[in-house]
């Protein structure tokens, strides 16, 4: 079958296998830091986001993101650098496998949460998986990252307290 | 993983209906459970453009389509202010959001599996299911039907001042629930519903209860011992029949208490 979709804001056409799975696709076209992880759909490490919602790409069809937009690390790198520091800062980043799957969950859960509790910000995240860092380091980062984010773009701070 | 030769995305219920007399094709939900598996499909049925995504909330009840996920469940302002966070705790640790973003709570029910939390907290409501070709039934009964060829198009909830409490434990955050309780209350009957233990959920409905307020703790164990023994338990790498049993009663008590 034939997809249309936007990938990092790029439109593309492709003719797919129709049990092609999304992870595999986004792999085919070149964006690699989408990883599977586990085959259980249980770690995180290949969410991605479907019209701003972050999603496993391991077991989501890449038919089933025909006409959507899709996005991947690739198209964030801005605001996963910005991230990245927060995380590397506390020490957060170890073997850096579980990292993209991560920052994804991370900036997904800006757009969605407003002054997360330590208590939203573990339950937003228990879908990520990380075997370094025992995720007190990574919980440092966020808050971190969250608090300055709003000190630093009132824009974006205003518009997320309108809801 | 599931070999799946061709996707129709279907126009119509009736298309769909066709499509799915023939045992080699099979309807798609999130694609997460039938993933895991091996079999090999000649067509995948999916009902994504049937507009079958939303929650409705009507005077006296939901409805709810079979293609919404486990997320839209969760965030549904209706559904947690009728059943006070219940539907909420039900699913919310169910692995992680980008799971309950792809999870339907059609694939959830129609698949009437052993660890379904989201069985066994609807069925501790006032449910019913609606599909293509049988029509409307209640949730325990559809619960008990072998697998057939029909379609599972919505489940319906009234809203009948039923109270819930919700609680399931499990061995490590986001792994199956090695017991599921779903605890109800409407004037003075009880509807308790237990899953995962590891067959699928059941329920036990026990009208003219005279637990209240003031009842003395011992009643209210001995009456959660005695729910808790309707049932049947099995043992498997998560739990032993015993741990099931005994924990299914602790949970039975504290659903009790929360809704006295």
């Amino acid at each position: 079958m034939i997809i249309h979709l936007y990938l990092n804001d790029k439109e593309l056409k492709q003719e797919i296998a129709d049990d092609m799975l999304l992870l595999d696709f986004l792999r085919d076209n070149q964006c690699y830091s989408v990883k599977g992880g586990c085959e259980t759909s249980n770690c995180g490490l290949c969410t991605v986001l479907v019209e701003d919602k972050p999603v496993l790409s391991c077991s989501t069809l890449a038919a089933r993101v025909d006409g959507k937009h899709v996005v991947t690390l690739e198209g964030l790198q801005e605001e996963a650098s910005e991230l990245g520091a927060f995380l590397a800062d506390q020490g957060a980043d170890q073997c850096g496998f579980c990292s993209p799957g991560l920052v994804i969950s991370i900036l997904a859960m800006k757009k969605e949460l407003d002054h997360p509790s330590d208590e939203e910000i573990k339950e937003y995240l228990a879908g990520n998986l990380c075997r370094c860092t025992g995720y007190m380091s990574q919980l440092r980062g966020i808050k971190q990252y969250f608090s300055e984010c709003r000190f630093h773009s009132p824009s974006q701070s205003e518009g997320s307290t309108e809801k | 993983m599931a070999n799946i030769n061709k996707i129709v995305k279907v126009n119509s219920l009736t298309e769909a209906y066709e499509l799915n007399q023939k045992r080699s094709n099979v309807v798609l939900g999130g694609f997460m459970w039938l993933k895991m598996g091996n079999r090999s499909f000649q067509n995948a049925i999916d009902l994504s453009k049937l507009g079958l995504d939303q929650i409705e909330e009507t005077g006296d009840a939901f409805s709810i389509g079979c293609m919404c996920t486990l997320r839209d469940l969760e965030l549904h302002a209706g559904l947690n202010q009728a059943f006070k966070g219940g539907i909420r705790e039900a699913v919310h640790h169910i692995i992680g959001v980008q799971f309950r973003n792809g999870a339907t709570v059609g694939g959830s029910i129609y698949g009437r599996y052993g660890f379904s939390d989201v069985l066994t907290c609807f069925m501790a409501l006032n449910t019913t299911v609606e599909l293509y070709k049988a029509g409307i039934m209640p949730l325990t009964e559809f619960a008990e039907l072998k697998y057939d060829n029909d379609i599972l198009l919505r489940i319906h909830i009234k809203k009948d001042q039923r109270r819930l409490s919700y609680q399931s434990q499990r061995l490590s955050k986001t792994d199956f629930p090695l017991i599921t309780v779903a605890v109800s209350k409407k004037d003075d009957c009880f509807y308790i519903a237990v899953g995962a233990r590891p067959a699928k959920a059941r329920l036990l409905v026990k009208p003219g209860c005279t637990l209240n307020k003031n009842s003395l703790e011992e009643d209210i164990i001995d009456f959660s011992n005695w729910a808790a023994d309707q049932f049947n338990y099995g043992s498997n790498m998560r739990g032993s029949e015993d741990y099931r049993r005994h924990l299914a009663a602790v949970y039975i008590k504290r659903g009790i208490k929360e809704l006295l």
